[in-house]
């Protein structure tokens, strides 16, 4: 009884593991996201993620889930949100490919990048 | 922002209760400026300086109120700033003017800016000084912070002004950043400083509100100015240079030869230490009610310019 359970017990695991990656697989970031929406989260006085990489015609949506205001505004100025408060969104959609670097203008010190390739 | 005598209140028996509210809470420390220089008295018991010093004139200092912050670490920032502001109407001696070191809104959106302003012109004082903070410049650079605070109405939101023999300088070090640096004074400003200052005696006492602090308190959390070492080339002549800044939310100081800098509390909510462990970021940190009032404070700060005694004094509100 208690080898047959092990045995159950491995596999049951062995099951989870399998699925845990395919989890995985599907939702990690890909080197050029299929969607045609990805959010980014403002936490903790950071972008989340720094960096994402898209395909071109890709909609970004910001979310701001700090109690303190951030802004996303592209340092070169070809997009800019107003200051948003907590729980606010904003959403840019990236048509030409291109690397676009942004920073919250309440705090410069905070940046993230949308990196736009043709898949 | 200068208001007309009518706009203010004098009624004797609000002055009265205002009175009884009036009482010094939490730890206070006592500066005096001997031969030009700031310098520490000592702590007080109760937050008076010794009535055998006949001060001149005094002023306070406000900073960071967030009017339209709602959120946990203070569900009413409008309350605290109207407790602060009773108790500066309650000072046993009439401040010459307020000043207020930025942040006055949470988002610079304009009925923040004229909810702000209503609550400056309830404070019993001719004129109210102010600075912006990150906070009001959010959307349009000093723009929509102007349309309510144009001190000279030269539609810039840096000026200067001097008063019984001390000069001061209002600074606005939030918006010249460059990707990922620290907020400057930037080049312009600096000019203008420069020119500023050389109308005056290297004698006269300088005052100079900023914001962000003016030394760099730790700078991933963009506590400091990117320019600031040059700023301080241009005051370090000086025989007695006084900076006040706000932004941290809390009480430090620095020295620098003749030039002293000073962070106030906000009427808003605390913040973290500098670099607190356990804490990634500068956010609003939440504390009981009872101890939101020891965290918050106003700055009275008395200046005698003969005899060099200026005197700062932070003082908590009630909890």
């Amino acid at each position: 009884m208690i080898a047959i359970a092990e045995d159950t017990m491995t596999r049951l695991v062995a099951l989870a593991g399998l699925s845990l990656i395919g989890w995985l697989a599907a939702t990690a970031p890909l080197a050029v996201a299929a969607e045609s929406t990805v959010t980014v989260d403002i936490k903790s006085f950071a972008f989340a993620p720094k960096d994402v990489t898209v395909a071109p015609g890709t909609r970004i949506v910001w979310t701001n889930r700090d109690d303190t205001p951030h802004t996303v505004t592209a340092t070169d100025r070809t997009f800019a949100s107003p200051g948003l408060d907590t729980g606010d969104t904003f959403e840019h959609t990236f048509t030409a490919a291109g690397d676009f670097s942004y920073i919250c203008t309440v705090h410069p010190y905070m940046g993230g990048v949308v990196h736009v390739r043709k898949p | 922002m200068t208001k007309p005598d009518s706009d203010r209140p004098r009624s004797p028996a609000r002055r009265g209760a205002l009175g009884c509210m009036a009482m010094w809470g939490g730890a206070a420390v006592v500066w005096g400026v001997a031969g030009g220089v700031p310098r520490a008295l000592g702590a007080t018991g109760n937050g008076r300086l010794a009535p055998s010093a006949p001060m001149p004139f005094t002023f306070v200092q406000i900073s960071d109120t967030h009017i339209g912050f709602r959120k946990e670490a203070n569900p009413d920032t409008a309350d605290s700033m109207r407790q602060a502001i009773a108790e500066i109407n309650a000072l046993p001696q009439t401040p010459a003017f307020v000043v207020h070191t930025g942040d006055l809104s949470h988002l610079s959106k304009p009925e923040q800016f004229g909810e702000v302003r209503e609550l400056l012109q309830e404070i019993d004082v001719d004129r109210v000084h102010t600075i912006p903070g990150e906070h009001d410049t959010i959307d349009n650079g000093a723009a929509g912070y102007l349309r309510y605070f144009d001190h000279d109405g030269n539609g810039r939101s840096w000026y200067s002004f001097n008063h019984d023999g001390v000069h001061f300088v209002g600074l606005n070090n939030v918006l010249a950043f460059k990707l990922g640096r620290l907020a400057a004074l930037g080049d312009d400003q600096l000019a203008w400083l420069k020119a500023d200052l050389a109308g005056v005696s290297r004698s006269t006492p300088v005052v100079v509100l900023a914001h962000i602090p003016m030394w760099t308190i730790w700078e991933p959390w963009g506590w400091g100015t990117a320019d600031s070492a040059q700023a301080m080339e241009l005051l370090r002549p000086f025989g007695s240079v006084t900076v006040l800044n706000g932004h941290i939310h809390q009480v430090l100081q620095k020295v620098e030869g003749n030039v002293e800098l000073h962070t106030a509390m906000s009427l808003a909510y605390p913040l973290p230490t500098p670099g607190q462990a356990g804490v990634g970021e500068p956010g609003p940190v939440a504390v009981s009610m009872e101890e939101l009032g020891a965290k918050l404070g106003t700055r009275r700060i008395s200046v005698h310019p003969g005899r060099h005694p200026l005197a700062l004094v932070d003082r908590s509100l009630e909890a």
